[in-house]
This record gives structure tokens, C-alpha cells and sequence, in this order.
């Protein structure tokens, strides 16, 4: 079919009713464009479609940070995922609760840090080490509690004690 | 020292003389850091860039870290060199293409590199050749503590050290081990290497690591999980199974082909190193291929004439940043595949 403007191939065919009368329009995509019928300006990129695509299959819109953005660096949720790259160091804190999961996959099931400790930070000059003993010691007793070994729970309450009456 | 003092021979890692040398070509560790109070690098403007790359930069100088540091500033280094600082394994191939202010500090006879405003502010790595992975960890905590004495690191409690990427969070370690795996590739039993990696969650990679191929039989294996393990059991798990159950593979894989198909693997040894000394163009995929096949030989005692020291520098000296090096000019296409023929030719012979 050709264009009804000029003679190039019709590839838009829109049908519009108004009041209640049917009109049918065939043309090609530069006439449709000048004379500002056509859905063309509404094109969606197909990259930007497959991305809508996969965001609403995996979930991803859903998740709860989506439209949350870190106060420190401006980074959403969203923005992360798509270049799978944090903003800044207060990003874990801030995205937590969607952050665990990820980590869970890419880490076999991790969630805590074992491993080297900073023995001061630098300028800050924070005792790190101290602090992150005390988190694996409470973490420690509550799963003796949970496990319901009272004798080793209280060899670590005792434990806390100790190094809380050191600070 | 100057970057042109690196060209003239192979880095500490490609000398061979490790433990393990014939299978294990060098054993890597690199930790992701990043300093408190910035953002990550993604969110770095232009201005913050710059004064963490002074920062950083001006700390490991002043840290001392080894007799002679060399500092290059890869913003201004001209392509050639970036390139070469690739092919010898102390920057990536990212880092060398990116954009604004950014560095290397190399040092301690390039066993020791600190990427400045890479994916994270800071990338150590320490590269040893053959089986050294206890003795790296030694060298890079060291240096890991002098410059957490000045800078400081981001990090906390439950997350360990933070990286721009979650994929590194906690330790920030990879440790990477690159084996040369001939006989297995020969014997098409590689893909065994593969699911035993796969089965340890363990990455495979290519010659320079993400995105690479595996050319010239070489394969880089490195772990993944970095969150909810310490620096030692991983390790550890490299050193006592992962890296022992691949060699034993290879070494069977060799056996078999000296017991079994001697006369076919003498043809592909003697062959490729026939092409080598007498071809006149060469690809440095060609000459990666044929390399791999010689220092099978060599190993394997199926050539005589040639030192093991001579085809591991040959790997690194004809690419393409090594050779317009060593010969003085910008070379292209035919000129360089014939400058690369040449230059092979002279070494074998010699």
C-alpha cells in the first residue's frame, strides 16, 4: 500500500474513530512523523523495553529500596542494578535489606564478614577489632541459646562481660 | 626506576623458577580497598578523583614500601606504555582504557602493584612466580597494614572491607592462580579442569583474566565468594585441593601422552618450534600457540637445545607493547607480525 501524502510505502496504518465514525489513515513513517499522527515519537527503544521487560520478571521493581535513594551519594536501588555498582561505603547499611539476598547468591550463603580486621582505621583511630569481637560474640551466644547449650552460653556471656568491662 | 628498565626482561612472575614452574605459571593476591569519606569511584566527581589519586598515591610513596617504587601516572602515560603495563600483568586492561585520573605503583621487582582509582580506590596485588600463594598473602598483608596505618579504609562490622562491587565485599581478596595446561588441552580433557572449578565455585579465566581467552593453554582459576570466608581457608583451599587435583590431572595427561601418543606429541613439539624458527610472519596468537607447544617439549624433556628461561620470556617479550619497545618504533600489521618473526628467530637461534 502507498503512502496517501506521497508515494513511499505506507508502513503506518492508524484507525481512528471520532464521534463514532470511523477514519482510516495509511502512511509512510516521515509523513506520519511531520504530520504528527503517528505513535512513531512513542517508539519505545528495544533496549529500553527489554530492560522494563526484565526489571517487571525479575521482581526487581518491586523490591522495597527501588525508589529509595542514598542520602550520602544519591544512589537508587534501581541505578545499582542496572551497573551492579555501589555508590558509596554507606550503601550496605542503606540497602541492607535488598542487599542480603544478592550477597547470599554471590557468596554461598555469606553474610558476615570472617577475615582480616583493620587494626585501627587510620585518622578515625577506632579500635576495630574490639568492635567486630564483640559482634561475633553476640552472635556466638545467641546461637548457643538457640541451640539450648546453656554452658556455653554463659561462657560467652561471661566473655562480653569481660571485654565490656575493659572498654 | 623508569618504566623503559622493565622492558628488557620478564617480571619475577614469568622467570619460572617457583615451586611447581612446569604447571603453575604465577600465583596472584589482590585486595580491594577504599578510602573512608569518599565515594566510590562511579560517584567520584572529576575534583575528588584527582585528590584521592594524589592521596593514595603520595601515601605509598611515602610508605616505602619497597627500595625502588615506580609511579605512573596513566592518564598521561601514552598508550604504548599502558599497553605494556598490561602485557606484564600489573594493570588491567579496564584500567588502562579509562578515563581521568589514575595510576600504578609498582614495586619490589613487580611482584608488588597498587591500582590507583580502579573499580575501587585502591587494588593491591602481589604476583609471584609458580606456587606461592602463602608467601604472597605474607607480602600483601604487610603492605595492606603500612597503608592502613595512614589511610583510611572503609569498613565495617558485618560487611568487612566495602568495594564499590558486592561481588568483593568482606576479605576484598582474589586469589588467582594461572596454570599452563598443554597436555590437558592436548588430550581434550580440559573441561575436567572446568567442572572441578565449577564445583569449588571457582572462576576460570583467559591469559589476562576477566573477558580473556584462554590462549596459549594458559587458565586462570580464582575464587568468588569473598563475604563469610577469612583470607587463610581460602587460601588454603587453593593450596591443598584445588590447585594439587589440577596438576595431578595435567601430570597424567602428560604421562599419557609420553606413553602413549610420544610419537604424535614429539611432531607437535618439533613442528611449532620448526614454525618458530623459520616463519617470517607471526600473529602473537600463533606465536602464544606455538610457545605453549615448546614449553611442553621443554618440560617434558622432548627438546634438548632449549632453556625453559628462554620460551617463558619469549611469551611475554613478543607483545605487541614488548616488541615496539624493545625495537624503537611503532610497528603495525605486517611490519610488526615480520618484526615479531624476526625477533623469535634471533632468540632461538641464539
Amino acid at each position: 500500500m502507498k503512502c496517501e501524502k506521497c508515494n513511499r510505502q505506507a508502513t503506518i496504518h492508524l484507525t481512528e474513530i471520532h464521534a463514532g465514525k470511523k477514519m482510516e489513515k495509511h502512511l509512510c513513517e516521515q509523513c506520519a512523523a511531520e504530520s504528527q499522527v503517528s505513535p512513531i515519537k512513542q517508539h519505545t527503544p528495544i533496549n529500553e523495553l527489554l530492560t522494563n521487560f526484565v526489571l517487571q520478571h525479575s521482581g526487581m521493581a518491586k523490591e522495597a529500596g527501588a525508589t529509595t535513594v542514598c542520602p550520602e551519594c544519591g544512589i537508587s536501588w534501581t541505578e545499582f542494578r542496572q551497573n551492579g555498582l555501589l555508590g558509596c561505603e554507606h550503601d550496605y547499611a542503606f540497602f541492607d535489606k535488598d542487599l542480603t539476598p544478592l550477597l547470599q547468591r554471590a557468596h554461598e550463603g555469606g553474610t558476615h564478614h570472617l577475615g582480616k580486621v583493620p587494626a585501627r582505621r587510620g585518622a578515625s583511630s577506632v579500635p576495630m577489632k574490639r568492635q567486630v569481637d564483640m559482634n561475633r560474640l553476640r552472635k556466638e551466644l545467641n546461637r548457643a541459646v538457640e541451640a539450648e547449650d546453656y554452658e556455653r552460653a554463659a561462657k560467652i556471656r561471661d566473655q562480653i562481660r569481660e571485654a565490656e568491662g575493659s572498654e | 626506576m623508569k618504566l623503559s628498565d622493565l622492558t628488557s626482561q620478564a617480571g619475577e612472575w614469568l622467570r619460572g623458577s617457583g615451586p611447581m614452574s612446569e604447571v603453575v605459571i604465577s600465583s596472584r593476591i589482590r585486595l580491594a580497598r577504599n578510602i573512608s569519606g569518599f565515594p566510590f569511584l562511579a560517584r567520584c566527581s572529576k575534583h575528588q578523583r584527582q585528590s584521592l589519586e594524589k592521596k593514595i598515591s603520595e601515601t605509598i610513596l611515602e610508605a616505602r614500601l619497597s627500595p625502588k617504587t615506580l609511579y605512573v601516572d596513566l592518564d598521561a602515560a601514552p598508550e604504548v606504555d599502558r599497553q605494556l603495563l598490561v602485557e606484564r600483568h600489573l594493570i588491567s586492561k579496564p584500567h588502562k582504557d579509562a578515563q581521568g585520573a589514575r595510576g600504578v605503583a609498582v614495586g619490589e621487582n613487580e611482584t608488588l602493584s597498587i591500582m590507583v582509582n580502579e573499580e575501587d580506590h585502591l587494588r593491591i596485588q602481589v604476583l609471584r612466580s609458580g606456587l606461592q600463594l602463602e608467601e604472597a598473602w605474607e607480602q600483601i598483608n604487610a603492605v595492606d597494614d603500612r597503608l592502613e596505618s595512614t589511610l583510611d579504609f572503609a569498613f565495617h562490622p558485618r560487611f568487612g572491607y566495602l568495594t564499590a562491587c558486592p561481588t568483593n565485599v568482606g576479605t576484598g581478596i582474589r586469589v588467582s592462580v594461572m596454570l599452563h595446561l598443554p597436555a590437558l588441552k592436548l588430550t581434550g580433557e580440559i573441561e575436567k579442569v572446568f567442572r572441578a572449578a565449577k564445583d569449588l565455585r571457582l572462576a576460570v579465566r583467559g591469559l589476562y583474566g576477566e573477558g580473556t581467552e584462554a590462549t596459549g593453554d594458559f587458565y586462570q582459576i580464582s575464587n568468588q565468594t569473598t563475604l563469610g570466608r577469612g583470607e587463610d581457608e581460602i587460601i588454603s583451599d587453593f593450596k591443598h585441593q584445588v590447585i594439587p587435583k589440577i596438576i595431578e590431572y595435567e601430570h597424567n595427561a602428560r604421562k599419557m601422552l609420553t606413553a602413549e601418543r610420544a610419537l604424535a606429541l614429539d611432531d607437535k613439539v618439533h613442528r611449532a618450534l620448526g614454525t618458530l624458527r623459520s616463519a617470517r610472519l607471526m600473529s602473537s596468537e600463533e606465536t602464544l600457540t606455538l610457545l605453549s607447544h615448546v614449553r611442553l617439549g621443554v618440560n617434558l624433556k622432548r627438546v634438548e637445545d632449549i632453556d625453559i628461561n628462554k620460551v617463558n620470556e619469549l611469551f611475554l617479550l613478543t607483545q605487541q607493547a614488548h616488541l615496539q619497545k624493545i625495537l624503537g618504533k611503532k610497528l603495525e600489521g605486517d611490519a610488526r607480525r615480520a618484526a615479531r618473526a624476526d625477533f623469535i628467530r634471533q632468540r632461538l637461534s641464539a
